[in-house]
């Protein structure tokens, strides 16, 4: 349509869709309209937005619809149609519409610059009030029980509006026209004790909870090495890094190093967790072994009040800005507690102080961790303040339910063009975990208002999810685990054609129902081909190897035909005597692995022998690395198999120091990664290399496997809207899925 | 043994064989059956096919396992064990001496227990068509009138007891197989529990809900099962658990979990809470339940999930498992 067509006698019948309901959108184009003086109306309907103009600068309007929307929208489609005017005199907002649903919830925001000056500013009705928000921020899918996103669809219609609220909700002009969330201190949410109790308790060392925005947070003094143990004794959380959370983007660098972009993510509306490096100020007790710690910035407004409270109490004046300790109050590996009554009887015995509040929360959320990698922002965990926003997919696909693995679990449902991946559901071995990952596929089929045609899950037969898919009483496509993490970063990027896919990870079952684990796939459509791994190892004890670093140690020695060393390194290890015997057993199980190699280095080095968190042997070994070096003739390659049989020996010799060896394996193990992908590279002909898999957490292979590669002229496509492990299976999962039915259905046309 | 050749001597050679370990009246008259006077009230028949590497271990053998096994299937039922009758599967090649002595502790277990092999049958089959020996038993017995064990009659708040420590019998065959030898020899737990459900009956009664023997997939796969048919829910103390020290150590190093490990001397009884303390008394008296314990209860659960307890109110699944544990930590 040209603007020369616009003429009087015409209206626009606009629908905008996308991130365009609870964003503040129709005030926008409320005051849109108004500037250029047109008449017709803005409603929320199912499909998005839909506006009707008409008058002299109807096109004018049209052009800058895109250009001022609000912070929070995203504008994903704009469809222009001409009807004939209707003469009708102003503008007005309409309520929503009902019918099919396709729009959907977008994700929470931090309290925005606007909100947190009202906040502090003692005139305004606001004041010190921790439940204020408006249009660019405060909850929305934790909050929201179905769409339309309307106040009476959330948690918020428990709280009738005062007269001061209903104005503003009331007015076009405001920041809060029709902010689903507003309350104020008249007629809002309260907090069940005031922030001078929760400050003098951080002060005083103690453990304090609070519900933040997706669930329940337990806090303590960041600097006070006591009340860190003390949370760590009662959390039975014994190495396992906390994060921490800072006033105000202007402390990050009294306590870590961050550059430009791991500024902006602390700062941006998601407020994650961003892994920086440390400088080792804070008490030892919150990372330790790491080099590494998380820092967040303030989300809700009940973080900005205590840090706000913190700074004016005496207790920090002589010391540098207040650092407290922020992490989910889960008990043993159950998801994150949500519920007052469940959380005051099962955080009494963890936090001295249990803080609650009347707004409820339908949809639990994890603080979001992500980390800079070869530059690019990584996500660890992908959860609060990014689900569910959509990740656009290359092509329209059948509606899917991916229901991901058994650790670190997410699920995916797919709905036209459009990927939906439910925030981090956590671990499914507790019956809490289950329920939630059950609750979350419910929830979410019902906000998308779709009807899976078929369930994806993974190829093991005893992981809860597939369990759930087999009872799901669909059709169901099983999905080999590496296939999954390679096609979930093949599915954000868009990459159609063959792809190398890299796939370093800890443990999957494999198409020939092996342990795998380090695998080199060929990837195109729906199909995948196992073309190249590492050289299997023993694994003795299946999931007590990953547990004691120590047994792929030993397992290792055993290899190079030095077993009669295990007992000697080992000694503090009860069944290191008997380990031999069973690794002298022919026919036990072995692995391809590539982090077990890893926990398999950290042994052999002295660094972690027990884990007391996965990953934790790979974590601290990465973060003994102060530079990399590569061991020539380190590795061979045999038919696709990758051996590091040589560094393997040169890494257990006496005269290697832990921070040696962990740089000589990192570097040398990369190199070999690179080498077998390039030989793969020239018999198939095929240059995009994806790099996937839960190793690639590990930033220093992640950037060495990406410079290789890139210096070998290869295109390397890396995890940047999942994550690597398995919060991004599901996503994988979903996509083969997808290409499947597709492949599957045309096909048939073909035949028919 | 030798497979076609040798004809009607060898037949008669394994037959007298069997006659003699066994030894008793119905085997005497050499007929094709055996014909037995029928009880009042239900008679209980059950089946059970028998296939272990090794065939001889710590604790006893296959011979004495069948024979067991077969009983307490019977006896889980509440009913006296009468009348078995046994089928062998034999390799060529299979050693006479060996097959002597498992006839032999077939015939001392049966006799043990009050029960007799009346039927029975041999069959040789070529090298490399059975794994030494296969043994399939069939198991008669009576049940008093009245009594109805079931799973279904579970109820919630019923106490969960087992009738000593778990695992024993599969680590005693992982041991052997693995030859790995802890300090103390782990000896599997095989014997015939008739007379440890008697004493439980005249303790329980009718509270006796469910008996279960669990032998293969462990006490996790026979609550599992006990959950799907009953629809509730189990919640088990870990530390409740009894499990020897040498079987603990024997499973950590396999990366096994002892409640996955198969029994086979050994129950799980659900009992109605009131009569749960009289029960476990009569079985902390009985040789065969010296090491009792009350391990959890029932619990409505619309998931029907087993969980094990954990601190501040938590609780981890214990799952049944599809095949072998495979490893899930990615
Ligand atoms: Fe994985
Ligand atoms: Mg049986
Ligand atoms: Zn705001
Ligand atoms: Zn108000």
């Amino acid at each position: 349509m040209s603007a020369a067509t616009i003429c009087d006698r015409t209206r626009l019948r606009v629908r905008v869709s996308g991130a365009v309901q609870g964003v503040g959108f129709r005030p926008y184009v409320y005051g849109l309209a108004t500037r250029y003086g047109l008449a017709g109306f803005v409603a929320n309907g199912p499909e998005g937005v839909t506006i009707e103009v008409e008058g002299g600068r109807a096109s004018e309007f049209l052009a800058t619809l895109p250009l001022e929307a609000p912070p929070l929208a995203r504008i994903d489609h704009i469809c222009v149609q001409e009807t004939a005017a209707l003469a009708t005199e102003n503008f007005s907002i309409g309520a929503s519409e009902g019918g099919k649903l396709s729009t959907h919830i977008i994700a929470d925001a931090a309290t925005c610059g606007q909100c947190l000056s009202e906040l502090f500013d003692p005139e305004n009705r606001h004041y010190l009030y921790p439940f204020i928000s408006c249009s660019h921020c405060g909850p929305r899918y934790t909050i929201a029980g179905r769409l339309p996103y309307d106040r009476h669809n959330t948690v918020m219609k428990a709280f009738r509006l005062c007269a001061a609220c209903t104005a503003e909700y009331a007015d076009p002009a405001s920041r809060r026209f029709h902010a689903e969330a507003i309350a104020c201190p008249e007629c809002g949410p309260r907090l069940s004790h005031g922030i001078n109790a929760i400050v003098a308790a951080i002060a005083g060392g103690q453990v304090v909870a609070i519900k933040g925005l997706g669930g329940y947070q337990l806090l303590c003094d960041a600097r006070n090495q006591d009340a860190v143990q003390r949370l760590r004794s009662r959390k039975q959380r014994r190495q396992k890094p906390f994060a921490v959370m800072l006033g105000s983007i202007e402390c990050v660098n009294e306590i870590a190093e961050a550059n430009a972009l791991e500024l902006a993510l602390l700062e941006s509306a998601a407020r994650p967790i961003v892994l920086l490096t440390s400088r080792k100020c804070l008490a030892p007790a919150i990372a330790p072994g790491l080099s590494r710690v998380g820092v967040m910035l303030p989300v809700a407004p009940l973080h900005h009040l205590i840090f706000h409270a913190l700074r004016s109490t005496g207790a920090w004046i002589a010391e540098p800005s207040p650092v407290i300790v922020v992490t989910s109050a889960n008990p043993c590996g159950e998801p994150l507690l949500i519920d007052n009554t469940q959380a005051l009887r099962r955080l009494e015995a963890i936090a001295d102080l249990v803080v609650t509040h009347d707004r409820d929360i339908v949809t639990r959320a994890d603080d979001s961790v992500v980390a800079v990698v070869a530059g690019r922002s990584q996500f660890i965990r992908r959860a609060r303040g990014y689900a569910p926003e959509p990740i656009q997919l290359a092509q329209s696909v059948p509606p899917v339910l991916a229901v991901g693995g058994a650790l670190k679990s997410t699920v995916t449902i797919t709905r036209d063009n459009q990927a939906f991946v439910s925030q981090h559901i956590g671990d499914l071995n507790t019956p809490e975990g289950i329920r939630v990952f059950e609750g979350t596929i419910q929830h979410l089929t019902s906000i998308l208002d779709v009807e899976p045609v078929v369930i994806a899950h993974d190829l093991h037969p005893d992981m809860a999810s597939t369990r759930f898919a087999q009872a799901g009483g669909r059709a169901l496509i099983a999905i080999q685990h590496h296939h999954a993490h390679a096609a979930a970063v093949i599915a954000e990027h868009g990459h159609a054609g063959p792809a190398l896919a890299l796939v370093l990870d800890g443990h999957g079952v494999g198409s020939d129902a092996g342990n795998w684990g380090g695998e080199l796939l060929l990837c195109e459509g729906a199909m995948c081909r196992r073309i190249g791994h590492l050289a299997p190892l023993q694994m003795p004890g299946g999931d007590r190897a990953a547990r004691e670093p120590w047994r792929m140690a030993s397992a290792i020695l055993h290899w190079l035909g030095r077993g009669n060393e295990i007992a000697r390194r080992f000694a503090a290890q009860q069944q290191a005597q008997y380990i031999s015997a069973l690794l002298d057993q022919s026919g036990g199980a072995t692995t391809t692995s590539a982090g077990r190699l890893f926990d398999a280095v950290a042994a052999l080095l002295g660094i972690v022998s027990w884990q007391s968190y996965e990953g934790e042997a790979a974590i601290k070994l990465e973060a003994l690395v102060r530079r990399t070096a590569i061991l020539e003739a380190g590795w061979t390659i045999d038919g696709g198999v990758l051996s590091l049989r040589p560094l393997f020996a040169r890494l257990i010799a006496d005269d290697i120091d832990a921070a040696g060896g962990a740089g000589l394996f990192h570097g040398t193990f990369a190199a070999a990664c690179v080498d077998l992908v390039m030989r793969s590279a020239r018999t198939t002909g095929v240059n995009t290399v994806v790099l996937s898999g839960g190793c690639f957490q590990n930033a220093i292979l992640m950037d060495e496997i990406w410079r290789g590669c890139c210096a070998a002229g290869l295109t390397p496509l890396v995890p940047q809207r999942v994550p690597p492990n398995d919060g991004g299976l599901s996503f994988g999962q979903a996509w083969i899925a997808a290409l499947q039915i597709a492949e599957q259905s045309s096909a048939s046309e073909g035949r028919g | 043994l030798s497979h076609g050749a040798g004809g009607r001597a060898m037949a008669q050679l394994i037959s007298s064989l069997f006659h003699r370990a066994f030894g008793n009246e119905w085997l005497a008259r050499c007929n094709d059956q055996s014909a037995f006077d029928v009880a009042t009230g239900k008679m209980v028949m059950t089946t059970d096919g028998y296939v272990v590497s090794p065939l001889f271990f710590p604790g006893g053998n296959i011979g004495s396992l069948a024979v067991h096994g077969t009983i307490n299937d019977v006896v889980m039922s509440g009913a006296r064990p009468l009348y078995l009758s046994a089928s062998f599967i034999i390799e060529e090649g299979f050693q006479l001496s060996d097959l002597k002595t498992i006839a032999d502790s077939m015939g001392e277990a049966a006799r043990g227990a009050g029960v007799y092999i009346i039927a029975g049958d041999t069959k040789v089959v070529e090298r490399g068509k059975a794994d030494g020996l296969f043994i399939s038993t069939t198991g008669i017995g009576a049940l008093a009138h009245g009594f109805d064990l079931s799973a279904d009659k579970a109820m919630v708040g019923d106490r969960v007891l087992v009738s000593g420590s778990l695992g024993d019998h599969g680590v005693a065959i992982m041991s052997k197989r693995h030859n790995v030898a802890f300090q103390t020899e782990i000896v599997s737990d095989s014997a015939a529990l008739h007379d440890l459900v008697a004493v439980m009956i005249a303790a329980g009664g009718a509270g006796i809900r469910v008996m279960r023997d669990p032998t293969r997939g462990g006490l996790a796969a026979t609550l599992n099962e006990i959950a799907h048919q009953s629809g509730l829910g189990f919640r088990l103390q870990e530390a409740a658990i009894p499990v020897k020290a040498a079987v603990a150590a024997t499973c950590e190093l396999f990366g096994l979990d002892p409640i996955h490990v198969a029994n086979e001397g050994k129950l799980v009884a659900i009992v109605a809470p009131h009569l749960a303390d009289a029960v476990l008394a009569a079985m902390k008296a009985h040789p065969l339940g010296r090491d009792a314990a009350d391990i959890g209860e029932t619990v409505a659960d619309d998931h029907k999930f087993v969980q094990m307890a954990t601190s501040f109110g938590g609780g981890r699944i214990v799952d049944w498992l599809s095949g072998e544990q495979l490893p899930r930590i990615c």
